[in-house]
C-alpha cells in the first residue's frame, strides 16, 4: 500500500480494496517500525488520525469527497493544528498547543486528508540540514549517516521512506526543494501569494511559502489544488483563480524552451550533480524541448542579499516570542527584561539566535541603508534578471542543490558553508517565483534533484514539465533500501 | 566587517537575548563570517535601483470596515504561562 501514489491510493479506496482506516493503520505501523532510526516525526497523532480516517470512510462510502479524501499525510510542524502541539522544531514552542488551524491545515482537512502527525524541521525553519531542531536531527533514509536537507527535512524523509504518501513543507530559501532533492522526492514551492501563510509560523514573511512534498508531480498537482487559493486572512495572499493543475499534466511539451543559466553551470560544479542534470536535460531534448543558454548575472548575489532580508524579517517576526503570552518562560524572572532575555535565550537555539542577531544588527540605527535597503535593491536586480529570461524561455532548469546529501555534522559548525547549500534555490524566493525539484538520478548512491523554475503563477506548467519527465523516467519510483 | 565581543553583547541586548559569556567569542566569529558574506553585495552598484519590498509589487489590500473577529480571550489565555482575572502576569514593572 505504501508504495502507491496518491492517485493510485484514491482509486483503491474508491474500489473498496481497503479502507482509509486500514490504510492509516498501515502508515502508523510503518512510522512505529521505521521512524525510531529516522526521527522524521515530532508528534504522531494515532487516535486523531484513525478517527479522521473513519469519517473519510463514511464520505467515501457515500460517494463523496475528492482525490485526497482518506489519504494519510503529515504536516510540517510549522503549520498550526488546533489541539495538537505545534513546536516549529523549537524548545520555545515545545509546550505550544495551537488554538486554531492554519488555512493550509483547514483546507487539507476539508479535502478529507488524514493527518498522521507533525514532522521534524530545522528550528523555526532556519537551516539546510535539519540539524538545528530541538528534537534532534533527522536522518536521510538513503544513508542514515547523511542529512536529509532542510528545513522541511522531516517531511522529505517521511515521504521518501514511505511513512506518509505526502507531506506539507515551507520554503523560504529552498526549504522544500533542497530536502526534496537530497531525499529523492518531488517538492514544489509555489509563487509567493499562491498558498495562504495564515497560521504558518512566520520566519521571513516576504519569502515564506507553503507547498506540497510528494513522490510524483501528479501527486503534487493534487495536493497543490487543495492547498492553493485566496485567503482574506493573509494580506499577501493573491486573489486569483486556481487553475486545474491535474488537467494540464498531460500537455505536450515539444517545442518547450528551456533556459540554462550559465551561472548555474559554472566551473567547480560537483561532477556527479552535473552529470545527472545534463542527462536530465538530454531527456528533455528527446521529449522535444529546445535548450538555450541564458544569463542571470546577479544570481551570485542572492545568498548575500538573502542573509540580510531573511534575518531582518526573522528578528522582527520572532520578537513575538517573549515568554508572556505563550511558549517558553524562564523560571523566576527578576524583572521584565530578565523575563524576555532568559525566556528567549533558553527557548531559542544557536542558529536562530545568530539570525536574530544578524537581523537586529542590519536593522539597527545607521546600518539600514547599507544592509536592508541595499539587499532590497539587489532583490530587484535578481527579479529583473528572471523577467528578462522569461521573455526568451518557458522554464529555467539547473541543479537544485550544489551537492548530494552531506554527512551529519559536516557543516554544522560553519554557518556560511551551510548557507551556500541554498545557492541555486534562494534567488527564486527573492523573486517570488515558483520552482520544483524532481528526482533526476543518483551520484554516489544518493539522490540528485533537477530544479525547474517557472514564471509567476506557472505552477501548472512546472507540474506538466515535471510529469512528462516522470513518464519517461523512473527516478521518482526509486525507494531507499529497507523502506520499499 | 568584523564584530567584537562588546558589539555582540550590545546586539544581544537589543534583541533581548540572553547568551552565555562563554559563547560570545563563537558568536562574534560566526556573525563576522556572515557579515563578510553579506558584504559581497557591495560588488554591485545599486544607485537608483528601486528597492523591492514585495515579490509581486502588490499594495496592501483593503477590506470593508466590518466586525470580523470575536473575543476569545479565555481560549488564547489557556496556553499562557501565567494569567489572572483575564490579565497576563509579568514581573512588576513600576516600583
Amino acid at each position: 500500500m505504501h508504495d502507491k501514489s496518491i492517485r493510485e491510493l484514491a482509486d483503491s479506496l474508491r474500489a473498496g480494496e481497503f479502507s482509509s482506516e486500514e490504510l492509516t493503520r498501515h502508515f502508523l505501523d510503518r512510522i512505529e517500525r521505521h521512524d525510531g532510526g529516522l526521527n522524521s516525526f515530532i508528534t504522531v497523532c494515532a487516535e486523531e488520525a484513525l478517527e479522521a480516517a473513519r469519517v473519510a470512510d463514511q464520505r467515501l462510502r457515500a460517494g463523496e469527497g475528492g482525490a485526497l479524501t482518506g489519504i494519510p499525510m503529515a504536516h510540517k510542524d510549522i503549520f498550526c493544528t488546533a489541539g495538537v502541539r505545534t513546536s516549529c522544531g523549537s524548545r520555545m514552542l515545545d509546550n505550544f498547543v495551537a488554538p486554531y488551524d492554519a488555512t493550509v491545515t483547514e483546507r487539507l482537512k476539508a479535502a478529507g486528508a488524514v493527518m498522521l502527525g507533525k514532522t521534524n524541521m530545522d528550528e523555526f525553519a532556519m537551516g539546510s540540514s535539519n540539524e538545528t531542531s530541538y528534537y534532534g536531527p533527522v536522518r536521510n533514509p538513503w544513508n542514515t549517516h547523511t542529512v536529509p536537507g532542510g528545513s522541511s527535512g522531516g517531511s522529505a524523509v517521511a515521504v521518501a521512506a514511505r511513512l506518509a504518501p505526502f507531506a506539507t513543507g515551507t520554503d523560504t530559501g529552498g526549504s522544500i526543494r533542497q530536502p526534496a532533492s537530497l531525499c529523492g522526492i518531488t517538492g514544489l514551492k509555489p509563487t509567493y501569494g499562491r498558498v495562504s501563510r495564515w497560521g504558518m509560523i512566520a520566519f521571513a514573511s516576504s519569502l515564506d511559502q507553503g507547498g506540497p512534498m510528494t513522490r510524483t508531480a501528479e501527486d503534487a498537482a493534487l495536493v497543490l489544488q487543495a492547498m492553493a487559493g485566496f485567503d482574506p486572512r493573509d494580506s499577501t495572499c493573491v486573489d486569483r483563480e486556481v487553475p486545474d493543475y491535474h488537467s494540464a499534466l498531460e500537455n505536450d511539451i515539444s517545442g518547450l524552451t528551456i533556459g540554462l543559466p550559465k551561472e548555474f553551470f559554472a566551473e567547480g560544479m560537483d561532477e556527479g550533480v552535473a552529470r545527472v542534470v545534463e542527462a536530465a536535460i538530454g531527456e528533455y531534448r528527446r521529449l522535444g524541448a529546445e535548450v538555450k543558454e541564458i544569463s542571470l548575472p546577479n544570481s551570485g548575489l542572492s545568498v548575500p542579499a538573502y542573509y540580510v532580508v531573511a534575518p531582518a524579517e526573522c528578528s522582527s517576526n520572532l520578537s513575538r516570542f517573549d515568554g508572556v503570552r505563550f511558549g517558553h518562560r524562564c523560571e523566576e524572572p527578576k524583572d521584565l527584561e530578565d523575563l524576555y532575555k532568559r525566556s528567549r535565550g533558553e527557548g531559542f537555539g544557536a542558529e536562530v539566535k545568530r539570525r536574530i542577531m544578524i537581523g537586529t544588527y542590519a536593522l539597527s540605527a545607521g546600518y539600514y541603508d547599507a544592509y536592508y535597503l541595499k539587499a532590497q535593491q539587489i532583490r530587484r536586480l535578481i527579479s529583473d534578471d528572471f523577467r528578462r529570461a522569461f521573455q526568451e524561455v518557458d522554464v529555467i532548469m539547473g541543479p537544485t542543490s550544489p551537492g548530494v546529501a552531506f554527512r551529519l555534522g559536516e557543516k554544522s559548525d560553519d554557518p556560511v558553508s551551510m548557507y551556500l547549500s541554498d545557492i541555486y534555490t534562494i534567488a527564486v524566493n527573492l523573486a517570488g517565483l515558483p520552482g520544483i525539484s524532481i528526482p533526476a538520478g543518483f551520484s554516489d548512491g544518493l539522490p540528485v534533484g533537477l530544479q525547474i523554475i517557472g514564471d509567476y503563477f506557472q505552477e501548472g506548467r512546472l507540474l506538466n514539465v515535471a510529469h512528462r519527465f516522470q513518464q519517461a523516467t523512473d527516478w521518482h519510483r526509486q525507494a531507499p533500501e529497507g523502506y520499499a | 566587517m568584523s564584530l567584537d565581543a562588546s558589539e555582540v553583547k550590545k546586539i544581544a541586548h537589543l534583541a533581548r537575548l540572553a547568551i552565555d559569556e562563554a559563547d560570545v567569542p563563537r558568536y562574534a566569529s560566526n556573525l563576522s563570517d556572515i557579515l563578510s558574506l553579506v558584504e559581497q553585495m557591495n560588488r554591485v552598484d545599486t544607485h537608483g535601483v528601486v528597492p523591492m519590498a514585495h515579490p509581486l509589487d502588490m499594495n496592501q489590500r483593503l477590506r470593508p470596515d466590518e466586525v470580523s473577529e470575536t473575543v476569545e480571550r479565555d481560549r488564547y489565555q489557556a496556553i499562557a504561562p501565567a494569567v489572572e482575572n483575564g490579565l497576563y502576569l509579568v514581573p512588576k514593572v513600576i516600583e
